[in-house]
């Protein structure tokens, strides 16, 4: 091979390994999803080749479903918003500790990621099920049970246990480009603490929160494990309802269609989410 | 100035105190002697963990889960390098596309994955085979891998590797001697980030499982959703141990921040 053409072709081979397995293992599949969803299903007769859109109609014209969703959107915005409200101050005080502290916060805050999600649901439910020890406790003395399981606030805490340290983690790696002077200064001007973060330091860590927040977000309304376990059945989300038509009633093409609308709102909101960063920041920068 | 005041502290013990109680209670019930969930304080037991050892499905499925963890990790790792390399030292056609693709699975919820997979898998009637599912593993893993071996090739000094070819070595030879070594660190991290992440996966493994390939978050899964005995504190207190395990390790080498973060301390 003369070097021009080798240097030409190169990166071509270098990737095709991951090419290949991508195309197979990820492309094919998704495009067999999504034809999937076009098919028909019939409990004598199994799963009906053909192209139609009566799963997509089932699923837009049914309350159920509108619940389900309704349901999944919500934890999304709610999870995300106690994410910020509750991570971005925590984020600045864990980038003003010193070692060790700071070392020890840090495996305490962002460790928990690389720990299963079922474990640390499955936490909550030791911690306030209710047969939980909280639960336990309070019957002991007297009082009454906290309900936590199979309901939605129960759903929404473990949740944000779950996904604050991706909050964290952007918001951090914002706060270590911001330039401690501008704090001084706004200091040294007479600006109280408070004032100090809400008008110097939020404003600069905006970028950190807005990519946070979309991790958040779109983590949050794919998330199965906390829902399932928790919420249970009665409180259906997105990804619960995907799971029950495909390993339990097994109508494929319906928990299929549901899967793609699942897909597509949540890359609707990512791509719309991107464009609104771009034009935000493209004022700012102006 | 930049020191955190006592309302600050306040907050972060509460903060750091709701990040750890699920976990700690966890541990706590773990050791009861009892035939429930319920905290001992007096009297402790390993009853449950000795349990594990009887109840050979768990002791199976973690086997399951870390030779799947090895095969897709290092599988996603040998796709990855080259790949990286590409993207980080060449212009060419398709470049972006390629880009996206590695890190798309980010994007995808694990649940479509799931079902993606499940489909192709029973078309082509793979389900339930160890193969099968090492491949779905090394697809979602990929990113993982992708970015920190980006991250090193594209910070890595390219002087060392002119010295090399300048001084006579072949292609191979300086990426085996020179490149290689350099951006062992990157590999090893995405390596163990997609170790960790295969290890712990649910949502797409609780498709793809099998009676018989059943991985231990999945097993753990279905073991809760029926009954919350102390065997499922004391199996997700083992996860819990070895997790930990490796947070210190990683910790020690790379740094919790550097390696999840992207920052530089």
């Amino acid at each position: 091979m003369t070097p021009a053409l080798y240097r030409r072709t190169a990166p071509y081979w270098l990737s095709l390994p991951g090419f290949v397995l991508f195309a197979v293992m990820l492309f094919v599949p998704l495009v067999m999803t999504l034809l999937l969803s076009f098919y028909s299903f019939d409990y004598t007769a199994g799963i009906q080749t053909g192209f139609s859109w009566h799963n997509y109609a089932d699923v837009v014209s049914d309350d159920y479903f509108h619940e389900i969703f309704w349901r999944t959107f919500r934890y999304g915005l709610i999870v995300t918003l106690f994410c910020i409200v509750i991570g971005v101050p925590e984020a600045y005080i864990l980038n003003r500790m010193r070692a060790p502290w700071r070392t020890i916060s840090l495996v305490a805050i962002i460790g928990p990621l690389l720990i299963s999600v079922v474990v640390r649901t499955l936490g909550w439910v030791i911690l306030m099920g209710n047969n939980g020890l909280v639960n336990t406790g309070l019957e002991r003395i007297g009082l009454a049970k906290i309900p936590f399981i199979y309901t939605e606030t129960g759903v929404i805490v473990a949740l944000i246990h779950v996904m604050i340290p991706f909050m964290i983690i952007s918001v951090w790696a914002v706060l270590q480009k911001v330039d401690p002077a501008t704090e001084n200064a706004a200091a040294s001007l007479g600006a109280s603490q408070p004032k100090v973060f809400f008008r110097v330091v939020v404003p600069q860590v905006i970028p950190g929160i807005l990519s946070g927040s979309l991790i958040v977000f779109s983590l949050t309304t794919s998330a199965f494990a906390t829902p399932a376990i928790i919420g249970g059945r009665r409180l259906k989300v997105a990804s619960t309802t995907i799971y029950d038509e495909f390993l339990n009633t097994l109508e494929w093409p319906l928990g299929a269609a549901i899967a793609i609308i699942l897909l597509l709102g949540i890359m609707a909101v990512i791509l719309g989410w991107n464009r609104l960063i771009e034009r935000r920041y493209a004022q700012v920068f102006q | 100035m930049n020191q955190n005041g006592p309302f600050a502290l306040i907050f972060h013990a509460l903060f750091i105190l709701f990040m750890i109680a699920p976990l700690a209670v966890v541990v706590w019930v773990s050791f009861t002697p009892l035939g429930y969930i319920d905290a001992p304080t007096t009297d402790w037991s390993l009853r449950w963990y000795r349990e594990i050892w009887n109840s050979s499905g768990f002791i199976q499925s973690f086997w399951l889960s870390l030779g799947l963890a090895f095969a897709a990790a290092t599988l996603s790792l040998v796709a990855a390098v080259p790949a990286a390399l590409a993207i980080a030292r060449y212009d060419f056609h398709g470049r972006g596309f390629l880009t996206a693709m590695f890190l798309s699975p980010l994007m995808i919820p694990s649940v479509v994955l799931g079902i993606a997979f499940l489909r192709f898998m029973t078309a082509i009637s793979i389900t339930g085979t160890f193969y099968g599912m090492v491949l779905c593993h090394a697809v979602f893993v990929m990113p993982f891998v992708l970015r920190l071996t980006l991250a090193s090739v594209t910070g890595m000094d390219r002087q060392a590797e002119n010295a090399a070819i300048s001084l006579g070595a072949s292609n191979m030879t300086t990426f085996r001697r020179v490149t290689f070594p350099m951006i062992l660190p990157g590999m090893v991290g995405g390596w163990v980030l997609a170790f960790i992440t295969s290890f712990d996966e649910l949502t797409v493994s609780v498709f793809i499982a099998s009676p018989s390939l059943t991985t231990l978050p999945v097993r753990l899964f279905n073991h809760i959703t029926q009954t919350t005995t102390p065997i499922v504190a004391s199996v997700s207190a083992v996860i819990i141990f070895l997790s930990l395990a490796v947070i210190l390790i990683l910790e020690r080498l790379y740094g919790l921040d550097r390696l999840l973060v992207g920052t530089k301390r």
